[in-house]
Order: structure tokens, then sequence, then C-alpha cells
């Protein structure tokens, strides 16, 4: 560090040689990392600057004496925001935000649950292992919206559900029943994603530490919680993580399961499609940027609170605080 | 070490803020472009190949009607497009192209509920009624249906009518005669229900799952009692006593079991299962039913042992919801005149009579229903007839998804059991709704 700062002194010459190479570097640097950037500021940047615009303009919504819609867009400030929050659309957004983190906290509760159990089964040594692997990770590699119709024909009034089940229940109508019918169709297509993470992150764990536990006769379960969780957290969070972050934008399933516009499943995303599917892109973009906000947000809280290693900052971090211990 | 770094540090910074330039500069030459006012539509010029767009073909006979076209016309060849089976995907395709201005369809088959957005938004062509002298021949109801504030905008190439489904061994058996209206029906049903073989069998059913067939369903309920939900005059008049009465005829039908529980996630095709096993006496369906409850390979059990009818009404006949499709010319199509061509080819008698021949799809043309080779081949036709003669359209409004919604949702709320609203503040509750929907 002292070397560089001694290169700054010396005679104006050396100076302006030295910046001139670092300069050219720098532009050399530049032009090689645009191509990059420009890709990911179209696919990125651009939608997400672009939307924000569109939420504060209104479009084609007034008719003329002949009945042809006016056109071009106007400027309406934070006007459509405002129309999310009050009267009738203000109860229908909050019912909407209500469902999403519900649906959010349950499935992604009973998938780590489940996931984690997956895991386990497929890590365990045994006779067609191979076959049970492949069958749990079955339903992630469906199509959502396959998966739904799939379910819907279960749960239809005539369907298998009511008839190994003995009931007479209507699936498909407002109630807990329907969120019910969600709640099990993604539990059971993206339980198996955590499951193959932590799968990932169960098989880097060396068997060494497990005999070591042996001997020290710890409980299978304290095995599992002081060794196992632990050791699997990180590929765990990020696991979790990405699940939050998709079920925040639950759309497919209960659009097609259930249905649109009906209440009990009515999540943020279903909101901003069915503005944009009657043309008002303004609200369907203000929707959209209110549910990207949230999920900008509740990403954040859990990086920050679980510190989950998303970005590798951890193995940055880490040499720095062993650093300190030895000052210490 | 340092020193280098800020310098990558602004070598990024650098490439972040020249390709932000670059894109500003890229999103405001395309935002300048959308001012500009189309020409007006009337002149139907240019011939050439052109692209037809239209729903997934389930009937499979699209393809013999537009090769025949092209073997007599291979200078102005049509290629098919096909889009997605949903509706509402076929119209979001159809929209984007028409936002961007694209001159890739010239041939759009549009539901006939979306002529009026379509028409209002100046992305279909007026069409001159001088140039289509056959719309005389066709039943007046369907080209209704494909003006916008009289002008006309598409021309009706398959049209689309409800049909009461009931079980005429049954019927017989009980020795009743095939009801006319809602009363009679109900105490049909009771008699049968009083036979050894029709104790386990469910009344009626027609389409109440909230989707557009409960708009449709609804609307038949209203218009069969002698109500309208959106009058002629283009307002809305759902808060009368006779929409009241035929709204209270379908609430009375869930309560007392008339209507099964299970009818209220109806969409066509599980009703037609439930009417096609055997537990449904009564079933409200389109006429592509006929030929699938006719199977004999099994899939039917009450293959031969049913018939249909026009749809009863509260105390007289019955009135149908009209369905269909119109066929109109996209506005920024470049080979109009072909476009024209095309439309009244395929709108023609010949044309309408080979697609009978080979699809259930209800045609326009009125003489057709009168065929008798038709009619052996179809027996449903003469009702069916009946029932799209005197079909009333679904509004003709710009917002027509907001309309349909408010509509679903009202008679939603009123059907499912327990009920959220009774009839009465329903109708004026869904009456104030489509005042602010439809104030033009």
């Amino acid at each position: 560090m002292s070397e560089s700062a001694s290169a700054v002194e010396p005679t104006p010459g050396k100076k302006v040689r030295r910046t001139s190479f670092n300069e050219g570097t720098g532009r050399l640097a530049a032009l090689l990392l645009s191509p990059t950037l420009i890709v990911l500021l179209l696919v990125i940047g651009y939608p997400i600057i672009s939307a924000l615009r569109e939420s504060l303009y209104i479009s084609g919504q007034r008719i003329d004496a002949d009945g042809f819609v006016i056109e071009g867009s106007q400027f309406v400030g934070l006007d459509n925001f405002a129309a999310i929050f009050s009267g009738e659309t203000g109860d229908r957004f909050w019912n909407a935000f209500y469902n999403t983190t519900f649906f959010t906290v349950t499935c992604v509760v009973l998938e780590t649950v489940l996931g984690i159990l997956m895991a386990m089964v497929m890590h365990k040594a045994f006779k067609g292992r191979a076959i049970v692997r492949a069958s749990i990770l079955v339903p992630w590699a469906i199509p959502t919206v396959v998966s739904a119709l799939l379910w819907k024909w279960i749960f239809q009034a005539d369907g298998i559900a009511n008839e190994v089940l003995g009931t007479q229940i209507l699936w498909s109508t407002e109630g807990w029943q329907s969120v019910l019918s969600v709640i099990i169709a993604d539990t059971w297509k993206t339980a198996p994603f955590i499951g193959l993470l932590v799968l990932a992150g169960l098989q880097t764990i060396p068997d060494e530490v497990y005999e070591a536990a042996k001997v020290d006769g710890a409980s299978p379960w304290k095995t599992f919680t002081r060794i196992t969780l632990p050791l699997v957290k990180p590929a765990l969070l990020v696991a979790v993580l990405f699940r939050i972050l998709d079920t925040l934008r639950i759309f497919d399933l209960p659009y097609v399961l259930v249905g649109p516009n009906k209440a009990s499943v009515e999540t943020l995303s279903i909101l901003a499609f069915l503005e944009s599917n009657q043309n008002r892109y303004g609200p369907a973009a203000a929707y959209a940027t209110l549910l990207f906000l949230y999920i900008v947000v509740v990403a954040y809280v859990f990086v920050k609170l679980l510190g989950a290693d998303v970005i590798g900052e951890a193995r940055v971090a880490k040499p720095k605080k062993s650093r300190g211990k030895v000052g210490a | 070490m340092r020193f280098e770094r800020s310098h990558t540090r602004k070598a990024v910074a650098l490439a972040v803020v020249s390709s932000l330039v670059l894109l500003t500069a890229a999103c405001g030459g395309g935002d300048d472009g959308g001012s500009g006012n189309n020409g007006s539509g009337g002149a139907l010029e240019g011939r050439g190949p052109i692209k037809f767009a239209t729903g997934k073909d389930t009937s499979g006979n699209l393809k013999n009607q537009v090769d025949a076209w092209n073997t007599q016309h291979p200078d102005e060849k049509v290629e098919v497009a096909e889009l997605p089976e949903s509706a509402d995907q076929q119209r979001n395709q159809m929209i984007s192209n028409a936002q961007i201005k694209s001159t890739e369809f010239s041939v759009l088959n549009l539901d006939v509920v979306w002529t009026a957005e379509f028409a209002a938004n100046r992305w279909i062509t007026e069409l001159p009624q001088d140039q289509f002298p056959d719309l005389g021949k066709l039943l007046p109801t369907t080209v209704d249906t494909a003006k916008y504030r009289d002008k006309l905008y598409a021309v009706p190439v398959t049209s689309d009518g409800g049909l009461l489904y009931y079980r005429k061994d049954l019927l017989d058996k009980a020795g009743v005669e095939v009801p006319k209206t809602w009363p009679e029906m109900v105490a049909a049903c009771a008699k049968v229900k009083a036979l050894p073989e029709g104790k386990a069998i469910n009344c009626y059913a027609g389409q109440f799952e909230k989707y557009e067939g409960l708009t449709v369903n609804f609307s038949e309920a209203v218009n069969g009692a002698g109500g309208v939900v959106v009058g002629d005059d283009g307002k809305p008049n759902v808060d009368t006593p006779e929409a009241l009465a035929g709204l209270t005829a379908l609430v009375e039908g869930f309560k007392t079991g008339f209507i099964p529980k299970a009818a209220i996630t109806y969409q066509e095709e599980p009703g037609r299962r439930a009417f096609q096993d055997g537990n449904l006496l009564f079933h409200r369906n389109w006429p592509y039913v006929y030929a699938l409850a006719n199977k004999t390979d099994g899939s039917s059990k009450i293959a031969g042992k049913f018939a249909v009818a026009a749809l009863p009404g509260l105390s007289g006949p019955g009135v149908s919801t009209l369905g269909g499709h119109n066929y109109a010319i996209s506005e920024f199509a470049t080979n109009k005149a072909t476009a024209a061509d095309f439309i009244k080819f395929m709108s023609s008698e010949e044309r309408q009579k080979a697609n009978v021949e080979k699809t259930s799809q209800a045609p326009t043309w009125a003489s057709l229903y009168d065929d008798p080779a038709l009619n052996k081949q179809f027996p449903y036709l003469a009702p069916l007839k009946a029932s799209i003669a005197s079909a009333k359209s679904r509004p003709k409004v710009v917002k027509y998804g907001d309309v349909t919604t408010a509509i679903q949702e009202a008679a939603y709320g009123a059907l499912k059991q327990p009920a959220e609203k009774d009839p009465k503040q329903t109708l004026t509750d869904l009456q104030t709704k489509l005042s602010s929907l439809i104030t033009q």
C-alpha cells in the first residue's frame, strides 16, 4: 500500500506515464465489460425502469363521441398507486397481499420440512436409491401449469380427491378448500427443489464428522441438529430464499387450479395480470412495482437476518474475522 | 493496487453510463411514434398472400377450408397462423400485434364479444356493407354481433346458441312432455325422480363456475324471464322485477337441490361429463356436445337416449346467449382486398355447408338450417336455429372484460351456498357497478 502511495508522489513525467497506462487498462476494461453490462441493462435494467415509468401513465381509457378510444398516454403521477390503496380496490389489494404472504409462509415452511426429509431419504444408501431419487424429482420436472391442470383434475367435484376421501368437497369454490388445494399442489411440486439443493449440501459433509459423533455417543437427533443442520445451512438458506422469492410471485397455480377472480386465492401477481389483460398497463405496472418492492424488502431482510450466503460474501468476510481474532 | 482498483471502478461506471445513454436513446426513439393516427378504413386495397390468425383449430376442418381457397387463388395464398386454444391468449396475441401496428395478421378470427373492443381501438377496419351483399342471407342476430355503433366491422362465420339436452328415455317413461318453461322443467324432474331408475338423477345443470360461461348462463336466466342485463340503448338495466325473477329461479334451483351443488364448479366439460355419465336429466350446453354424447365407443352412457330442445324461459320460450366467431380485417394489414375476398369466401353458403358437414360448428347462413340432408345428419339444427334466431348478444362494450367480470362476481355471489347476498341486493349492486363501467 505504501508503494502505491509513493508512486503518486514522484516526478510529474513518471506520474503521467503511469496514469496513462492505467487509464488505458481502464478503457480496455470498460470496453470489455460493456457488452455484458449492456445485456444486463437490456434484460434487467430496462424492464424495471420501463415498468416504473409505465406505472406513472395511463392510456386508452377514454372514449370519444364516435365511440373510438382516444389514443396516447397521459402522465398521472402517482394516481395509479393511490387508486390501488383506495376503496374497494384497496380491500382487494390487501386481501391479495395477505394471500401472497400466507402462501409464501405456509408453503415454504412445509416445503422446507418435507424437502429436508426427502434429501435425507435420497442421501441414504440403499437398494433402489436411484429410483427413489428419480421419483422424488419428477414433480419438479413438470411445468407448473401442467401440474396445476393435473391437480385441477384431481380436485374436481367428481375427481379422485373426493373419491379417496369419501367427501363431496367443492375444491375450486371460495374458502379454505381452495387455499388448501393450492398449498398441496405447490408443496408437491417444489418440495423436491429444496430436497435437491439440500441433498447437494449433504453430500459435501464428510463422513468423519458423523463417525466422530458416533464415537462420542451422540443421539441421532443431536447428530441431526448439531451436525447435519449447521453444515447444510448455507445450501438450505439459498434454497429457502429462492423458494420465498418464487412463492411471492405465485401465479399459475391459483390462476389455473382455482381460477381468476376468486378472492380466497387471489395474489398480487394475479392482480397485475388481470389489469394488464384489460389493457390497463399503467395500473398493472403499479401492482407489479409494489410486488417488486415487497420482494426486494423480503429478500433484503432474509439475507440480513439469516446471512444467506447468496453472493459469496461470507467467504470474503471470513479471513477478516480470523485476522481480528489473531490480533486480539 | 488500490490505485488500479479505483480505475477499474471508474471504468465500470463509464461502461454503465454509456450503456444507459444508449438505452435511453433507444427508449426515447420508441415513444415518439405512438401519437400518429392511422388512416381511416374504407378502401380495401392490395392483393397478395395474407395470414389468417385464428385460435387452435379443434374441429380439424379449417385446413380443408383454407386449402379450397388456396387452390383457387394461387397468387393470393392464405397462411393459417394458429394461436393458442385459450381465448384469452388469442385475444392477447392479437392485441399485442395491433399495438405495435404489425402487418403480420391480415384476417382475425374474433370471438363475438371482442368486436366492440377491437373496433373502438381502431385495430380492425370498418367494412363497407355494400361490398358484402350476402349479409342479408345470414341470421340477423349473428350479423348484429359484427357491428359496433351501427357500423360493420366483421362478418360472422360461425355462430353458437345454447340448447337444452334432455334424457328422452326417462321423460318418455315418466310420460311427460318436453318442458318449454322453467316450472315445467321442475315438475318434469319431480315426476322422473318418482321412477325407480330416476331416483339418483340430478335435475339440471348449466355452467356456473366463475368464468365467461357464468355470464352466459346468468344472461340467459335474466333474458328468459323477460329482463335485460344491458338494454338495446346500451345502458345497463338489470335492477328490474323480471331480472330478479330470472336470478331467483337459479338461486332457488341451487337451494332446493334442483341444480346439484357441484354445478357451481361446472364449466362446459365437467357438465358434459355429468350428463354423459347419466347423472343429469336436463343440461344446458352448446351444440358440440351432441356428437360427443352420442358416441357409442363407451365414453357416453346415454348414446341414443337423449334429445335436444330450445332453452326454456321462465314462463315462455327461453332466450339463448349468442356465441360464435366473426372474421375481421386488421387495420394494419397490407393486402386488404384479398382479405375481404377471403372473408366472403369463408362465409359463403358453399364453404359453410362444407364446414357443417364436417364439424359441429353452427353456421350463420340461414338456409342451411332448413337443408333436409343436414337436418337428418344433425337433428339439433332446428332447435338450434330457433335458439340463435332469438338469441341475445352479450353487452357490446369496449371494456367487455370489466363488464363480464362484474356480472360473474355478482352472479357467483348469489348462487354459491351459503349466498353472499340475496338476489335483490345482488342486482341493485350489479346495476350500480355496470353503470359506473358503461358510462358512454
